[in-house]
């Protein structure tokens, strides 16, 4: 099965270094499919015209193969309806995109309260810091009040206890990972829409980034307002992200940028705006990386998330495991499988992240060393940077033994 | 790139530390990393009687401050003026990748901030 599977992506035969690839930084960005890279050549092939906007046979066809993406993303997260599905560049841009929105919207007032956690990824951070801040500084934010921060406890797991006592009639959004990029904890966002729900007037959203590539979800059933992912961490091209919202809350909410497509009228003196979702894609949008995206969720559906989610739970058992022996190696983030997705953050005694990093990279294998755009988390931790090993559907056992040796290598240089 | 020298001036660093009362007080940050390091300097006439490096820093950072300090202590500040990155990348015995260029020169940047 595997071994069909990683036929299908052409550079994991590539070699680095001297050295068969291990690519162990999907939680950065995945690869690509060769169905991917074919469809999005054979748009440009064959059907390459600007969308709803011709009457040609092009525009027809690039019209209707981009719908067709809509449709297959609604279903992919069971949204009620397409008209939920807005396209935008990546996750950053999306939940810049709800926030920008938001700000302008009725649910908003200068007084109201924001929550997020220590664990957020800075893009679900800075867009909320940016409401918050009396912007009186060109160089950052310095004067940002109101930001209400959930803790973690030394697991890495969220105190549900702290966030409700956070949670006020003051309180306008609480924004909160699904999957920490970081520390690979499942965050119980069911519970935590109910807690939210039951305590405040709220919206929720959903950073879920490092979830949708990596498990089946719903976004109805979770009950939260906002979920926003990219493209590029589950196979498709960069460039694409998308920001899934409840319909009763989009219609409420007012375009934040202004342009081609997202009218119904406009006179030098009035508009009228076009209907969601359309409302909030103003400009010609990524079609080739739309479509291409729309080929990495077949792919997806193909291969099984529920197939996914389990392989990856015997890797990132067996490299929790395997880490575990080695001394001097620790390992942030819950324990407990059950709590974690596929990523592995950790440092190693006496080697730096990114000494650790390149001198696996001397062995072909690719991780990511840093603090990988969780500076807050990162100095909660009292570190500066960790090194991330995450995987995904074409990863093995064998990747994780190069990984552990590469790691022993390491040792030996440095001398630990 | 982790030759046998690098390795060693990261295990022992030479002149790390903090001068009291410096002459001059500097520090950088690689945003990348988190990295950080501050110089501290005793400066008497044209002199630099003492140089002293601090903070978190991977193996080429903690290398190079060290041998970047090393060579400059006892010198005449005018020096300050001759390091450029060619140098400090020579110091190091070259043969660094691209990705961690940025690590070997974060001392020199530090260093560049007191010419300003
Ligand atoms: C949890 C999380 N949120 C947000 C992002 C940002 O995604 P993008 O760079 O695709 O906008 C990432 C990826 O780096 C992430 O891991």
């Amino acid at each position: 099965m595997i071994g069909a599977i990683r036929k299908d992506f052409p550079i994991l035969s590539r070699r680095i270094n001297n050295k068969k690839l291990v690519y162990l930084d999907n939680a950065a960005t995945t690869q690509k499919p060769k169905a991917v890279i074919e469809a999005i050549s054979n748009f440009y092939l064959n059907h390459n015209a600007n969308i709803r906007r011709g009457v040609h046979t092009l525009s027809e066809e690039a019209t209707a193969k981009f719908e067709e993406v809509y449709k297959k993303t609604a279903k992919f997260i069971g949204a009620k309806s397409v008209d939920e599905i807005i396209f935008g560049s990546g996750t950053t841009e999306a939940i810049n995109m709800a926030a920008k929105c938001f700000e302008n919207s009725c649910f908003w007032d200068k007084e109201g309260e924001i929550i997020v956690t220590e664990m957020e990824h800075h893009s679900n951070i800075l867009p909320w810091m940016s409401i918050l801040d009396r912007k009186e500084n060109i160089f950052g934010f310095s004067n940002v009040k109101n930001l209400k921060v959930i803790r973690i406890n030394k697991d890495g797991i969220l105190d549900l206890d702290h966030l409700k006592s956070l949670l006020t009639s003051k309180t306008k959004i609480v924004a909160i990972s699904h999957i920490s990029n970081v520390l690979g904890t499942i965050n119980p966002v069911k519970e935590i829409v109910k807690m939210v729900k039951e305590n405040s007037s709220a919206l929720v959203l959903v950073d879920g980034a490092q979830a949708v590539p990596h498990q089946k979800i719903n976004v109805q059933s979770l009950g939260c307002d906002f979920y926003a992912f990219s493209s590029h961490k589950m196979l498709g091209p960069t460039g694409v992200g998308v920001l899934w919202c409840k319909k009763e809350i989009l219609e409420k909410l007012p375009p934040f940028l202004f342009g081609g497509g997202m009218i119904e009228e406009v006179y030098f003196d009035k508009a009228v705006w076009a209907d969601i979702p359309h409302k909030f894609t103003a400009g010609t949008s990524n079609i080739s990386g739309v479509i291409g995206f729309g080929a990495a969720l077949d792919y997806l559906e193909k291969t099984g998330l529920s197939l996914i989610e389990k392989q990856e739970k015997e890797l990132v058992s067996y490299c929790i495991d395997s880490l575990s022996n080695i001394p001097g190696l620790t390992i942030y983030g819950p324990l407990d499988i059950s709590k974690r997705g596929s990523v592995v953050a950790f440092t190693l005694f006496g080697v730096h992240p990114h000494d650790l990093a390149s001198v696996l990279d001397s062995y072909g294998i690719a991780i990511r060393s840093g603090h990988h755009c969780a500076m807050p988390l990162h100095n909660k931790l009292g570190i500066s940077a960790t090194a991330r090993a995450s995987f995904y559907l074409y990863n093995t056992k064998s990747d994780i033994e190069a990984l552990v040796a590469g790691i022993k290598k390491a040792k030996k240089i440095f001398k630990v | 790139m982790y030759k046998e020298e690098i390795l060693e001036h990261f295990k022992n660093p030479r002149n790390k530390g903090v001068i009291e009362k410096p002459s001059v007080r500097v520090s950088v940050k690689n945003a990348l990393c988190g990295d950080a390091i501050t110089l501290t300097l005793a400066i008497r006439g044209d002199k630099i009687e003492d140089i002293k490096f601090s903070g978190i820093g991977c193996a080429l950072v903690t290398a190079s401050a060290s041998l970047l300090t090393e060579h400059l202590k006892g010198k005449s500040v005018k020096i300050l003026n001759d390091i450029n990155d060619t140098f400090v990348l020579k110091l190091l015995g070259g043969e660094i990748t691209p990705a961690r260029i940025g690590c070997a020169l974060l001392p020199l940047k530090a260093l560049k901030q007191i010419k300003k």
